[in-house]
């Protein structure tokens, strides 16, 4: 493991019993993470993404192989364990916002916050995302974008992305992107962003190509473009 | 047709999986149909009964009591207009001397005419024969009496007839109409063992009785559409003579008027609790579909898409509420026949019918599936018909996102004080808080039921300490046969044993304020007792005014009277005087129609000198049965009734009855309380299963995300306490206002302790249903919660 890699994962699979039949998700995948990172991960449906970003993520463990998150192991970690690493340390934006419907934008914020180490406050995360404006209004009242972007600035060590602008047009998206790359920037959050849409891999510093269960390829941008120049 | 075919097999598969919300819905409609049977069957089985055994074994509608009339008045009363058939009868009361009983037990004969079965109040000879004119030794008894202490025709007991001890041998046991309901002396409750009804020939009990071709007791029955007021008051103008008392009807007649008490208590049932159960059903269907509409929308709209007519649709989701009402009904309609039977079958013990059988009857179901039903499709119609009302091209998109206020915590600044999570909580309750008020309505409903169930036996043991430990501390109490002399108390007291005695004189009459009247008796007593005495408002031991009469609260509230104001009163006896009286003050009394007054003031109103009816004794214990024996061969005295085992015969019934009746209200209280929190709380889990996703995904534990939802059920099951107590209150109310007859009234007694363990079990009760909903929140799929769309 290199001195300032985030994630490990060294051989991770994930067999699924569904029925009589095993579906293999993961085939032995192998990747490390730096802190302050941002990877996109790319890849048809059922190639494996999800399952390795809800692996990383601590919603699910691997079959075989070991995932560990600065150092620690996250394959044989314990449910209380795996909530206190998610409540400490990561953030999921998902394709449908998942916000709380019943609390405002800042309080939405402040339930991450209240409850974990963290570098700002709501408010100042909010104006982060530029949302100081919309901060006192309920998810009902915000667009699929700024919804998105409070999902962002719950401001987590690993800010993990599962087709963050599946439901968005595209200057929505690019808005998306901009307080995804804008937390990173400040805070230096390590951040996995899985999409369909190949024009993002462009804002990473890496991209991560699945096939079937495994990374197929994995490539360096010489230069990352900024999500404003990014179309699709 | 095979479209149809696949709708219902969607229905069924709904069912299969809905099958834990369909039953607690099913349960709480099944208590409806249940009390609906069991009320209306019992009432229906009860007057259905006793209408066709009136007919049948001629029941008498109007009874007159005098003294000593002469049998040759029989031709002057078959000319009465409107009397279809009479009898003149010795009736008296009289002592029993049983074998394998201390005290003597008591009775009352009445005389049988010389041709054998009576005209009115036929007898229905259950074993044996009745007595042949003549045999003096015979008597035919009731067949509870028979059963009581196992005698068979042929075995004979002693009863002491006016002094004279006589051996009569059993010929038959009957059942009469008129005592389908009979208690003894000083009895609250049957005690077949210790009261029996005797009947021997009238040639034999006229001379013993001094009654020879004489009567003091006259059955009349009517015929159809005679005026019974007209009767009475013909039948009156002839017994006045010789000492008759006004005539009375059914009315007033004892078993008759408590069979009315108990059809009273049946009706009240029906109307009160079904209602409560179809409301909380109705309730719980609307939430149910409600909740299933909003997670098919997207299904409602590609049926319509695919060309379904919308009341296709709407019939696919009103089927599902058939499906779970013929649930509730099927169980609601075995139980309710079950413990119907099991009710026909208590009956039995108290009432003596030849036969009563629990009436369930085609109808009375029909009627109480029908009225579920209804009741649920009406909880159903705003779900359906908002399924009609979906426009195919909407529903296939997903709804408006609910919107929220920011709450009053909020907007006083005081969000802050509270963790997220119960601003979470406290924003969804007011979020729908219609839904939240009706969830609140539902267990309160619970908690009211349990403190109906609860409360009954505080209220009974404090009638039984007012009654058996504060009014009456008699040991026993003795009626003469005839009023006495009040000398005849020192005889009382020579009685072996006797510690103390006082003397008590009850007088009939007719005590009316206007229009209102009563018939009841006037009881008279020393101002200053120690043994039988009147308690005042304030359960303290009252000293009767030496002019005016005392009421109990329950002949003020009947005849309108206050203290200060008259009342007519009509003495039945002697002169018949008629004159006011004033009402000195108002009293307690749970028993009867208690009108008490000062036993010389009483004398005088009667116009009959001092006199003495009976004593209250207070006796040695050791020393017993020499009293029993001089009793027993005292001939003056016609009855005796024994406090203690009136009261641990009373306490023994009432235990029983409360018992069951708790036990019925606990498991109704506890269906609604699951049903109700059951429901709400997957109903919840269901529409807010993706949040609560979200905050197990933000690293929030399960401890803390059930909490949530259980922070909401708790606020709302909070609110519903006080909500209930005073519900609980309410319906105790109505039970006691409906057990309230002018035989007794029971206090409503509810102590603190009542309420504490009416809310303790609906908190477990939520707790309960609480628990099996926060095991679902433990097994929610995250991912799979998060990548669909709501």
């Amino acid at each position: 493991m290199t001195d300032n890699a985030v994630f490990a994962m060294q051989d991770v699979t994930k067999v699924y019993r569904t029925g009589g039949a095993d579906v293999w998700a993961l085939r032995g995948v192998s990747a490390e993470l730096a802190a302050g990172e941002v990877v996109v991960m790319l890849g048809p449906s059922g190639s494996g993404k999800s399952t390795l970003l809800n692996i990383m993520g601590g919603l699910d463990r691997p079959t075989d192989g070991r995932v560990s998150f600065q150092g620690t192991d996250l394959s044989g970690a314990s449910d209380r364990e795996l909530t206190l690493y998610r409540r400490n340390h990561v953030g999921f934006v998902f394709q449908f916002y998942n916000l709380v419907p019943s609390l405002t934008a800042r309080e939405n914020v402040a339930l991450v916050t209240e409850i974990a180490r963290n570098p700002m406050t709501p408010s100042q995360a909010l104006e982060l995302v530029g949302l100081t404006e919309r901060r006192d209004h309920f998810p009902a009242q915000l667009s699929g974008g700024e919804q998105q972007r409070v999902a962002i600035a719950k401001q987590p060590e690993v800010l993990l992305c599962d087709e963050p602008t599946g439901a968005l047009d595209s200057a929505t998206g690019i808005m998306v992107l901009e307080a995804l790359t804008t937390i990173n920037r400040t805070l230096g959050t390590t951040t996995a962003i899985i999409t369909h849409n190949a024009g993002i891999q462009a804002i990473a510093h890496r991209v991560f190509q699945f096939v079937d269960g495994r990374i197929e390829s994995m490539h360096r941008n010489a230069t990352r473009l900024a999500p404003s120049q990014v179309s699709w | 047709m095979s479209a149809v075919g696949a709708l219902d097999r969607k229905l069924l598969r709904d069912l299969m999986r809905l099958w834990a919300q369909g039953l607690a819905v099913a349960l709480v409609m099944a208590c409806g149909v249940m009390t609906i049977i069991i009320a209306v069957g019992a009432h229906r089985s009860l007057l259905l009964t006793r209408e066709a055994y009136y007919e049948r074994y001629r029941f008498a509608h109007v009874v007159a009591e005098a003294n000593r009339a002469p049998l040759s008045l029989g031709k002057a009363i078959s000319e009465i207009p409107g009397v279809a058939s009479f009898e003149m009868r010795i009736s008296r009361r009289v002592l029993l001397d049983l074998p394998q009983m201390r005290e003597p037990a008591s009775g009352q004969v009445i005389s049988l005419p010389a041709h054998g079965d009576p005209r009115v109040n036929r007898l229905l000879v259950r074993r044996g024969r009745l007595p042949e004119a003549g045999r003096a030794n015979e008597v035919a008894v009731n067949e509870d009496f028979a059963k009581a202490h196992a005698f068979r025709i042929g075995d004979s007991f002693s009863a002491i007839l006016n002094g004279r001890k006589e051996r009569l041998q059993i010929t038959g046991t009957v059942l009469s109409p008129e005592f389908i309901y009979t208690i003894g002396p000083g009895d609250m409750v049957p005690d077949p063992r210790r009261y029996a009804i005797l009947y021997m020939p009238g040639d034999v009990l006229g001379p013993v009785f001094d009654r020879k071709e004489a009567f003091n007791n006259l059955v009349l029955r009517l015929m159809p559409g005679a005026s019974e007021p007209a009767v009475r008051m013909a039948a009156d103008r002839l017994l006045k003579p010789y000492g008759g008392m006004a005539a009375y009807g059914r009315k007033h007649q004892m078993s008759h008027a408590f069979l009315d008490a108990e059809l009273d208590q049946l009706a009240a049932m029906a109307r009160i609790i079904p209602p409560i159960f179809l409301l909380v059903s109705a309730f719980l269907i609307n939430i149910v579909l409600t909740r299933l509409v909003a997670l098919e929308r997207e299904q409602i709209g590609l049926l319509k898409a695919l060309g379904y007519y919308d009341r296709t649709i709407a019939w696919h989701y009103a089927k599902l509420v058939i499906a779970i009402s013929a649930v509730g009904i099927a169980i609601g309609a075995g139980a309710g026949t079950w413990l119907g039977r099991g009710l026909a079958r208590l009956y039995g013990e108290f009432f003596s019918f030849p036969f009563l059988v629990f009436q369930s009857s085609p109808d009375l179901y029909a009627i109480a599936a029908g009225i579920s039903i209804a009741g649920a499709l009406a909880g159903a119609m705003k779900a359906i018909l908002s399924v009609l009302a979906l426009d195919p091209a909407v529903s296939m998109r997903p709804p408006a996102p609910a919107r929220f206020g920011r709450s009053l915590l909020a907007r006083l600044g005081l969000a802050n004080l509270f963790s997220k999570l119960t601003v979470m909580a406290f924003r969804q309750l007011l979020h729908q808080p219609v839904r939240a008020a009706l969830t609140s309505l539902g267990m309160a409903l619970g908690v009211a039921l349990l403190v109906t169930a609860l409360f009954a036996r505080d209220s009974v043991d404090f009638m039984v300490e007012t009654v058996f430990w504060r009014a009456d501390r008699q040991h026993a109490s003795l009626a003469f046969g005839e009023p006495a002399q009040p000398s005849v108390m020192a005889a009382v007291r020579h009685l072996p044993g006797v510690v103390a005695a006082e003397p008590y004189l009850s007088v009939p009459v007719i005590l009316s304020n206007g229009n209102r009247s009563r018939r009841l008796a006037i009881t008279g007593k020393p101002p200053a007792t120690t043994l039988s005495r009147v308690l005042d408002a304030s359960f303290d031991p009252t000293v009767l005014p030496s002019d005016g009469v005392v009421i109990s609260e329950r002949v003020a509230q009947v005849l309108g009277l206050t203290r200060g104001g008259t009342a007519n009163v009509e003495v039945l006896t002697g002169r018949r005087i008629a004159t006011t009286v004033r009402i000195s003050a108002v009293v307690q009394s749970f028993l009867g129609l208690g009108v008490f007054m000062d036993i010389d003031a009483l004398s005088r109103l009667t116009g009959e000198g001092p006199r003495v009816g009976g004593a209250h004794l207070a006796v040695d214990t050791n020393t017993l049965d020499a009293l029993y024996a001089a009793i027993k061969s005292t001939p003056a005295i016609a009855s005796l009734g024994l406090q203690t085992l009136s009261r641990d015969k009373f306490r023994e019934t009432i235990d029983r009855n409360i018992s069951i009746m708790t036990t019925l209200y606990l498991t109704l209280a506890i269906i609604i309380v699951f049903g109700v929190i059951y429901n709400s709380a997957r109903i919840q889990l269901s529409e807010r299963a993706r949040e609560l996703a979200s905050l197990r995904v933000l690293g929030f534990t399960r401890m803390e995300v059930s909490q949530v939802l259980l922070t909401e059920l708790l606020l709302v099951v909070i609110v519903a306490q006080p909500l209930g107590w005073a519900l609980g209150a309410g319906f105790a109310m109505l039970v006691t206002d409906g057990f309230a007859s002018d035989l007794f009234q029971i206090p409503l007694v509810l102590e603190p302790a009542i309420f504490a363990k009416a809310s303790l079990i609906v908190l477990a009760a939520a707790a309960g249903s609480a628990l099996l909903v926060r095991r679902r929140v433990d097994r929610l799929d995250l991912i799979r919660v998060l990548k669909t769309r709501e």
